[in-house]
């Protein structure tokens, strides 16, 4: 379901001066459908099981195959992980009804597809990109999926060129939730972090799996391209993007097609596409006069879905955190921006909990941050490392007792041991800080011995800080701090 | 039948059309004895239009009922040999087809 | 007379139950009529006489054993052709499902089987239940077993003239636009459709989802009602079907008084209804009025629109459900190169020309630019008619009118001309775009003593009401034929 907004009268609302990417130019235009097929036991609309990867044609029903006098009944819980996406999404969950896309294609079992068309059950909603940019969500809407087919005697499995193809309806009636993006979109790069947010928020709110590479989480990419100040260029549809890295190449094959185009005095055609992986470019897959009239009318077998106040209550209060507000709530804690590399990882693999937890028992919070980010990679959301044995770490660090190097060797202890008393470690590791008095030796010991380095830094050579530095490592044996080192080295400079 | 008047309701291209939308091979004097029909039921119709829709909300449902569910409980389907015992044609426990034309998705 | 044989349904269960009569002995006397007539009239697209045995020796037995079959133990029913029976063939009398056997049973399927109900036999209708005559079956026509040269009306054609023949006390039909009502007045048997949501459609092969409803025929007018006590109610395999459990019509029947009883005569119908037919109309309001009832005119100019609002409504929604038969799961298929062709060519095969005509009307009612002025617009004529319903109800508790303008008329006599025949649901129509219940009763004969039907009208779950109306017809009917 596409935006219905005639694009080429609507000049970007947004203030186009602020972000994204400008090609020759142009300013490249995209809004995403994503379709995400949704965690439940069962189908939308009958009761065979949602599973993926059993032998074909094991999960099917009257309802599912389309079988003559057939009838579909509205799986609740379906109804409940499509609440949760929309809340999550920050939509208004409005009282809603089905239609039926007509259509024919033989993996479509009624010739129909039940979908919601101009009430559907989520609307106006947004999604904030982790560097605080709003990207906005017009609608996420409930429908079934289509069975599969697969395709004989053409090259490589594609249609063109086949002698028959089989279809399998396992998938046939999966529920699914299409959710629509406003064209806030502005970069290849925008668009990744837009699914890869999504995905995150989705994978939180147990309402999919969400895997592009597994077929539960699919993109489409709506495309155009204009000059900042004028209308919104012609939009072409992408299909068939399989990851999120495929999706930023296909975004950026096609705006510098569209502008190859533009530029050459051609007029883009309005049209779906078909991204290919294997050749790096999209290719026309059918135009606008192709189009199907699907004859959308009122589903007579189904009755409106009109979620009571109760109900979305429920639903929104049984919300988990969501990627953005965890970020947002380390940042807080740890002073380091939300959209920093650390956090994103940290909160990815679900351990900020454990890093706010180190700071509940008496640690620092930053050094746990930087600590859990460097070494916890594999150690899953439930670290098997006491946060307290790494709140003590954190204390030395911050007490002066461990360097940041020292801290490191500690912590790879803590992580093999699956914890333990960081005090002892680094004791039998001989670790000790130096202690200012003979910090301060170190450093006049090592001007004193390096002469002409210290010449060229008090010159204004801030390179030469690095070999002063070096050498004071050196001559302690890693026991000196490397930032102390250079604080004082920057006090005796003056 | 070229000779029955044609009120410009519905034409033979637009029978065409529509026959290529409802997938119905069509022979040509069966397109022209529809377009015949249809237009002249069309006209028929028509009296619809003396009526004043203005402030009518269409009428969507005959029993008002809303939030009908099931539970979300897997319940044992149909057997698949059986269901490939009826089918034109199957193949390898699938429902084969000849070549899909048109659409790649 | 106590060892007369019993012909009714409630007769016949009762009997069974109590070991008076075997469920065999009772299924072979309606085999035999089978095997007498059916060759005349063509009720039947399948006959099935070594099930029907094996299901009422099932019954014996349940009784020998003392466990109750159910309150239609034994009862022989005849089921219309376009309802799921799980392993035989379900044709819709359209030769692109021609040899299917679902896999499945409809629901009121299981219902009547637990009941203990004996199948006879699928019946023949009009091809996806199009038609008002039974001559757009792929099959045949059906005849009306009290003139052989005349139709039984349709859809369900096969199924009034199975319980006008005494094939069955019992049939199962399908209405969305009259098709219980209009062949019941045309073959001298009780008819219902009851309140849209009352009986489940689950297996019910889709016309028109938004007005199909299964309903019953038989003899009498308290047979139907133990039919629909058994059928109707609540499945939640079918999301329109009415939640809330409906009260026992049965029970409504014991108390037979109408007086007081608004019956509304409605003065604005639309013309073109034979005189004999009228006549007829007369007497029921007279009867009515003797046994109590106030006659009140109301008026109803729904009557005068609902056929361009059905002939809308129901293609659009047939032409949906009927793009399922693509030739891909079952069904017929025509070979041919690519999918887009074995589409065309398999449906150009498959459907007779008055499905054809009704699934390119539905498809343009629908399509991008017109769906304003014709699918749209009969959605407000719809309301509009709910509308005059529901004020009409406000004065009277039922509506009588004639259920078919003429009866039965010649085979053939129809001829080419699709809207003459959509007029014989004139008086039919309207009840199915409000959702409501009718049904037709017996009510004498008309030209060429042939049989005249005397619809009553309720509204929504009026079902009780419009039961005593027809049940006082009835009475009055039975009194002046002994």
């Amino acid at each position: 379901m596409t935006t219905t907004t005639d694009d080429l009268s609507v000049v970007d609302p947004l203030d186009s001066g602020r972000r994204g990417e400008v090609i020759n130019g142009y300013e490249l235009i995209v809004g995403l459908e994503v379709h995400v097929e949704l965690a439940t036991a069962t189908k939308l609309f009958s009761a065979s099981a949602n599973r993926f990867g059993d032998e074909p044609n094991t999960h099917i029903d009257p309802v599912t195959l389309g079988l003559p006098g057939a009838l579909p009944v509205l799986n609740r819980h379906a109804v409940e992980l499509a609440m949760r996406i929309g809340l999550a999404l920050n939509c208004t969950i409005k009282p809603s009804t089905f239609h039926r896309k007509n259509y024919f294609y033989p993996d479509m079992p009624k010739a129909y597809q039940i979908s919601q068309y101009d009430q559907p059950l989520n609307v106006d909603g947004h999604l904030d990109l982790p560097n605080g940019i709003r990207i906005g969500i017009e609608r996420a809407h409930l429908e079934e999926d289509t069975g599969k087919s697969t395709h004989f005697g053409g090259a490589s499995g594609r249609i063109h060129g086949s002698t028959h193809s089989l279809i399998d309806f396992n998938r046939a009636g999966v529920p699914l939730v299409e959710i629509v993006s406003r064209p806030d979109i502005r970069s290849a790069e925008e668009a990744r972090q837009y699914v890869t947010e999504l995905r995150a928020i989705l994978v939180a709110v147990g309402a999919s799996d969400a895997k592009m590479e597994e077929g539960s989480m699919r993109c489409d990419a709506n495309v155009s391209v204009h000059k900042p100040g004028t209308p919104f260029g012609t939009r072409c549809e992408i299909k068939n993007v399989n990851s999120v890295r495929s999706l930023g190449r296909a975004i950026e094959y096609e705006a510098r097609r569209q502008i190859d185009m533009i530029e050459a005095g051609e007029t883009v055609r309005q049209e779906t596409r078909h991204w290919d992986e294997g050749d790096g470019r999209t290719h026309t897959l059918r135009t606008k006069e192709d189009a199907d009239d699907y004859r959308y009318f009122l589903e007579p077998d189904l009755v409106p879905l009109a979620p009571s106040a109760e109900w979305v209550e429920a639903v929104r209060e049984a919300l988990p955190m969501l990627p953005g507000a965890r970020r947002a709530r380390l940042a807080e804690a740890t002073g380091v921006a939300p959209d920093s590399e650390a956090i994103m990882v940290v909160v990815e693999r679900g351990q900020d909990d454990y890093v706010l937890a180190v700071g509940h028992v008496g640690g620092d919070v930053a050094r746990a941050l930087v600590h859990v980010k460097e070494a916890y990679a594999d150690a899953g959301a439930q670290p098997e490392v006491p946060a307290a044995d790494l709140a003590v770490l954190t204390k030395l660090e911050t007490d002066g007792k461990l360097t940041a190097t020292q801290a490191k060797a500690v912590l790879a202890d803590l992580v093999v041991g699956g914890g333990g008393d960081a005090v002892a470690i680094a004791k039998s590791k001989g670790f000790e800080a130096m202690d200012t008095g003979a910090l301060e030796s170190l450093v006049d010991q090592v001007i004193a011995e390096n002469a002409d380095a210290w010449a060229k830094f008090c010159a204004g050579e801030g390179k030469a800080m690095g070999a002063l530095v070096g050498a004071a490592m050196k001559a302690s044996q890693g026991k000196a701090d490397g930032k102390q080192v250079t604080a004082l080295l920057n006090t005796k400079r003056g | 039948m070229s000779d029955l008047p044609v009120s410009h309701r519905i034409t033979t291209a637009d029978v065409v059309k529509v026959a290529k939308l409802a997938r119905l091979d069509l022979q040509p004097a069966e397109i022209e004895r529809m377009t015949a029909q249809l237009d002249g039921m069309l006209e028929h119709f028509a009296d619809m239009d003396a009526l004043d829709l203005s402030e009518v909300e269409p009428m969507t449902q005959p029993f008002p009922l809303h939030n009908v569910f099931r539970e979300d409980v897997v319940v044992a389907g149909l057997e698949r040999d059986e269901v490939l015992a009826m089918a034109p044609e199957a193949e390898d426990g699938r429902f084969r087809v000849p070549p899909i034309i048109g659409i790649d998705l | 007379m106590a060892d007369a044989l019993p012909t009714t349904a409630v007769d016949i269960a009762d009997a069974v139950r109590a070991g008076r009569v075997t469920a065999v002995d009772v299924v072979e006397r309606h085999l035999a009529a089978i095997a007498s007539r059916e060759a005349d009239i063509h009720a039947f697209n399948l006959v099935l006489a070594d099930e029907a045995r094996a299901a009422a020796a099932a019954v014996d037995a349940a009784v020998a054993a003392g466990r109750d079959p159910g309150p239609l133990a034994g009862v022989p029913i005849a089921l219309k052709d376009n309802m799921c029976t799980r392993g035989i063939a379900t044709t819709c009398s359209s030769k692109i499902l021609d040899g299917w056997r679902p896999p499945y049973d409809a629901t009121v399927v299981t219902k009547l089987a637990a009941a203990g109900a004996v199948l006879v036999g699928k019946t023949n209708l009009d091809e996806f239940a199009m038609g008002s005559s039974t001559e757009n079956s792929a099959f045949g026509v059906t005849r009306n077993p009290h003139a052989l040269d005349r139709v039984a009306g349709g859809s369900s054609g096969g199924s009034a003239a199975s319980v006008a023949a005494e094939f069955a006390p019992l049939a199962l039909g399908s209405d969305t636009g009259g098709s219980i009502r209009q062949p019941a007045a045309l073959c001298g048997v009780v008819g219902v459709k009851p309140t849209y949501g009352y009986v489940s459609r689950y297996g019910l092969v889709a016309f028109a989802s938004s007005l199909d409803q299964i309903g019953p025929f038989s003899t009498t007018v308290d047979d139907a009602a133990l039919v629909l006590d058994v059928i109707g109610g609540h499945d939640p395999q079918d999301s329109t079907s009415i939640p809330q459990p409906h009260p026992s019509l049965r029970e409504a029947l014991r108390d037979q008084d109408i007086s007081g009883l608004r019956v509304g005569r409605i003065t604005d119908l639309p013309e073109g209804c034979d005189p004999d037919v009228l006549e007829r109309l007369e007497v029921a309001f007279d009867t009515l009025r003797a046994a109590g009832a106030r006659i009140v005119d109301v008026k109803v100019p729904a009557f005068g629109y609902a056929l361009t609002a059905y002939y809308l409504i129901a293609p659009a929604e047939a032409s949906s459900n009927l793009a399922r038969f693509d030739g891909v799961r079952y069904g017929l298929r025509v070979n041919a190169a690519d999918t887009n062709a074995m589409y065309g060519a398999t449906r150009a095969a498959g459907f007779g020309d008055e499905v054809k005509r009704r699934i390119m009307l539905g498809t343009y009612a629908l399509s991008a630019g017109y769906y304003d002025a014709y699918y749209g617009r009969a959605l407000k004529v719809r309301r509009l008619i709910a509308d005059d319903f529901d004020r009409a109800y406000q004065s009277a508790d039922v509506l009588v009118t004639p259920t078919s303008p003429t009866v039965a008329f010649p085979i053939g006599a129809k001829g080419d001309n699709p809207l003459a025949m959509y007029l014989c649901d004139v008086y039919t129509i309207p009840t199915n775009l409000a959702g409501h219940p009718g049904m037709s009763v017996p009510f004498g004969t008309g030209a060429d003593g042939l049989p005249v039907g005397i619809q009553v009208l309720a509204g929504t779950l009026g079902e009780p009401a419009m039961f005593r109306a027809a049940a006082a017809l009835e009475a009055a009917s039975k009194r002046s034929m002994a």
